[in-house]
């Protein structure tokens, strides 16, 4: 699967649930290289901003779209990665603060 | 500073250096393998320990993610 296939299909698949991607569609677009890269490597889409464990079970609370991310999104309108975000987030309603690591210390498998 | 190659925070905070003119060095943990990794990795997590990307050390500060502000101001700019 190529990058404008993955943007398709995670558009159609993510907006109805209230997940929009960043209006910057080459940092959407760079990250879905690297979820794309991920998945090679790993053989699932990692999320590109976490170190991971190359072990499916060890990383399963970061495969993308993360554990985190409604958490993430609620909170501050966007996702650890900045690819899924609010409409508010992409209208520029709410501040584009830095998103903290959510994921507890402890749950990383390195 | 320690960064992801796949991290979009990674890229932009060396973008930001680079634009800066700001010499820097970088390790892609990611991209490293076996006893090389895990050493890196005791690195980073004794520096931030959610060893989370990019962890940035500017002279005895330790910044954690691409926060410009701060970055700016450690560096004087």
């Amino acid at each position: 699967m190529d990058r404008k296939q993955l943007y398709e299909m995670l558009k159609k698949t993510q907006e109805p649930k209230g997940y929009y991607f960043n209006r910057n569609k080459e940092r959407v677009l760079e990250l879905l290289d690297a979820l794309i890269t991920n998945k090679e490597r790993y053989g699932y889409m990692s999320c590109p901003c976490r170190l991971g464990a190359g072990d499916r079970e060890k990383d399963k609370d970061i495969i993308c779209p993360c554990e985190y991310r409604a958490a993430d999104v609620k909170e501050y309108g966007s996702c650890y990665c900045n690819l899924y975000v609010s409409q508010e987030w992409n209208e520029g309603k709410i501040l584009h603060e830095y998103v903290p690591e959510r994921r507890p210390p402890g749950k990383a498998g390195f | 500073m320690y960064t992801l190659s796949t991290c979009s925070h990674c890229k932009a905070t060396k973008k930001f250096l680079r634009d800066c003119e700001i010499r820097y060095d970088f390790v892609d943990v990611d991209l490293l393998e076996g006893a090389k990794r895990e050493a890196i990795i005791e690195e980073v997590k004794k520096l931030n320990e959610r060893c989370s990307f990019p962890t940035i050390i500017i002279g005895e500060r330790v910044i954690v993610g691409f926060k410009e502000d701060e970055i700016r101001k450690a560096l004087g700019l």
